[in-house]
């Protein structure tokens, strides 16, 4: 029961982090309909800015004495940079594309995958670089089970997250004008939505949110890879078609789900299998209920 | 006096279809103007040309004496020109308190928002009950209603209106163009009308434009159009 326990609240971390990510893919297909192959390097972006900025703030010794402090700035700092350069690659990759046909559009998302990976590769190299190990070192032991203080971190910040983006885009003018301009893009013209700035805001909050996931899985294994947006990208997108995708929370939903399946087809089939259960879980998705678990209708939405 | 709104030999087209040919027309303040036509005349997309969203080829379009051709649609209802879209377009999975108030989207005046939402309400009680329902849920006529309301919200000082009889029942019709007549009686609201059913159009018009094949035809005041032979036989059945 124990180990129960212990892989579960694995899958919750786990399955927060897809979450994050998915987030970005689900928001984006929901305005322009586009798979966002590139999302997965904003995550790794996100990773890389984290592990800069608190190196920095190590070589001071301000990690030391103010590390609240110093992780809230790298989040802040880490996400501003991977929103404007999600902006940017909207505007010179996804933009000029947006009248033709989706696959042109795709296609140029992979293209910048490639791109964005290997301008990490070639920046920073091709080894693991080593985030700071000092923080949140220590653990919690409740019976046989353990949560370090690190996994309780990362689901407090995922938490939040999550919280926050809901109620941007549920409760507040502008969320309200993200849904609209999902569901009629000319209807929200004529009551004076700009296409535009929605487009940049949404690409802007999902690779907020996916960079702070990057730097979340930097802290959590310790190390990040310029390659390391890749399977984790992947994840997500399977967590985000599992939901049923345009959908925020089937992707909130679906990132639990894939992160869940995951750790504990690791834990109780084969840890040599545990890249595998996600694209299990897409494959039947897409075979089985392409639409996903809340995903709607998009066609019957006019009368 | 100056038209409110005006369109100068106007062309656009889809790809290599042609849909306006040359389009001319004014509309003065404080009018209702028809324009008949029939399926694929061009009606619609007057306005959305005029709404900016159907880029124009040649011509002008001016809007209170300025050219507003090139602008981008989203600042036109800021300037106050407004548009019941063809469909009604409520969106859908939005609630109807939500699709109002994203008509008056722009708008900073809390209190003023909250005021014309009230009036809306009363203009159709049937949207208070259902404030808290989805769009996409709301009968054809209460989309209608809906859509109307959201464009009243934006404070128009015109106002497009595409087929709102369409696919209605002739009750509901005739409460929109009650509607319709109100608002342009009691606030001096312009109103730039397009209906397949002419009848219906040129009675509550003053004036009226028929289109055909993506240019006007004939141009005159409603009244005569109404009794002239050739639209009687064409659009009016008989």
């Amino acid at each position: 029961m124990d180990y129960f326990i212990q892989q579960f609240i694995n899958g919750i971390t786990l399955g927060g982090l897809y979450a994050l990510i998915a987030l970005g893919y689900t928001m984006v297909y929901g305005v322009i309909q586009l798979i966002n192959f590139a999302h997965g390097e904003f995550f790794a972006a996100g990773g890389y800015v984290g592990v800069i900025v608190l190196s920095y703030l190590t070589g001071l010794g301000l990690l030391e004495t103010h590390p609240v402090l110093c992780l809230t700035a790298s989040f802040a700092l880490t996400m501003a940079y991977c929103a404007f350069l999600a902006v940017g690659v909207e505007k010179v990759a996804y933009k000029p594309l947006r009248k033709q046909s989706r696959l042109a559009a795709l296609l140029s998302a992979l293209g910048m995958s490639i791109f964005l990976s290997n301008g990490l590769m070639l920046t920073q190299g091709v080894y693991d670089k080593a985030y700071p190990s000092e923080l949140f070192q220590g653990m919690i032991q409740v019976g046989g089970i353990t949560i370090s203080y690190l996994q309780i971190m990362i689901l407090c910040m995922t938490g939040v997250l999550l919280v926050c983006l809901n109620t941007l885009v549920f409760k507040t003018k502008i969320g309200m004008a993200m849904r609209a301009t999902a569901q009629d893009k000319i209807m929200s013209s004529l009551v004076s939505i700009s296409s535009n700035r929605i487009i940049s805001l949404t690409f802007a909050i999902g690779a907020g949110l996916a960079a702070a996931a990057g730097i979340m899985v930097g802290l959590y294994y310790g190390s990040v890879r310029y390659d390391m947006g890749f399977l984790p990208g992947i994840k997500a997108f399977a967590a985000a078609v599992l939901g049923g995708i345009g959908n925020i929370t089937g992707a909130m939903l679906g990132g639990l789900i894939i992160g869940m399946v995951e750790v504990f087809g690791a834990g109780y089939i084969s840890g040599e299998y545990k890249d595998v259960f996600a694209f299990i879980i897409l494959i039947a998705v897409l075979y089985f209920k392409p639409t996903g678990i809340m995903g709607e209708n998009i066609d019957d939405t006019r009368v | 006096m100056e038209p409110i709104l005006e369109l100068k030999d106007v062309y656009s087209s889809y790809g290599s279809i042609k849909a306006l040919k040359g389009i001319s027309l004014k509309v003065f303040p404080g009018e209702i103007v028809a324009i008949i036509g029939a399926n694929g005349a061009g009606k619609s997309t007057t306005l959305m040309a005029t709404c900016g969203i159907v880029p124009i080829d040649k011509g002008d379009i001016l809007y209170q004496g300025k050219s507003i051709s090139g602008l981008m649609a989203e600042k036109l209802p800021i300037m106050g020109l407004c548009q019941v879209p063809e469909g009604r377009r409520i969106f859908p999975r939005l609630t109807v308190h939500e699709n109002l108030e994203l008509g008056a989207f722009y708008r900073k005046d809390r209190a003023g928002i909250e005021k014309d939402m009230e009036r809306v309400y009363d203009l159709f009680p049937v949207l208070r009950d259902r404030t808290k329902q989805q769009g996409g849920t709301l009968s054809g006529g209460e989309q209608q209603m809906l859509a109307i309301a959201r464009a009243l919200m934006t404070r128009p000082k015109v106002l497009l209106m595409d087929e709102p009889s369409l696919g209605l029942a002739p009750l509901i019709v005739q409460r929109i163009f009650d509607i319709i007549h109100d608002v342009n009686e009691s606030e001096g609201m312009t109103i730039l009308l397009v209906e397949q059913n002419a009848n219906l159009a040129l009675q509550a018009a003053q004036r009226g434009y028929v289109l055909e094949t993506g240019t006007v035809t004939m141009e005159d005041d409603a009244d005569k159009l109404l009794h002239n032979e050739e639209i009687r036989k064409a659009y009016l059945g008989e």
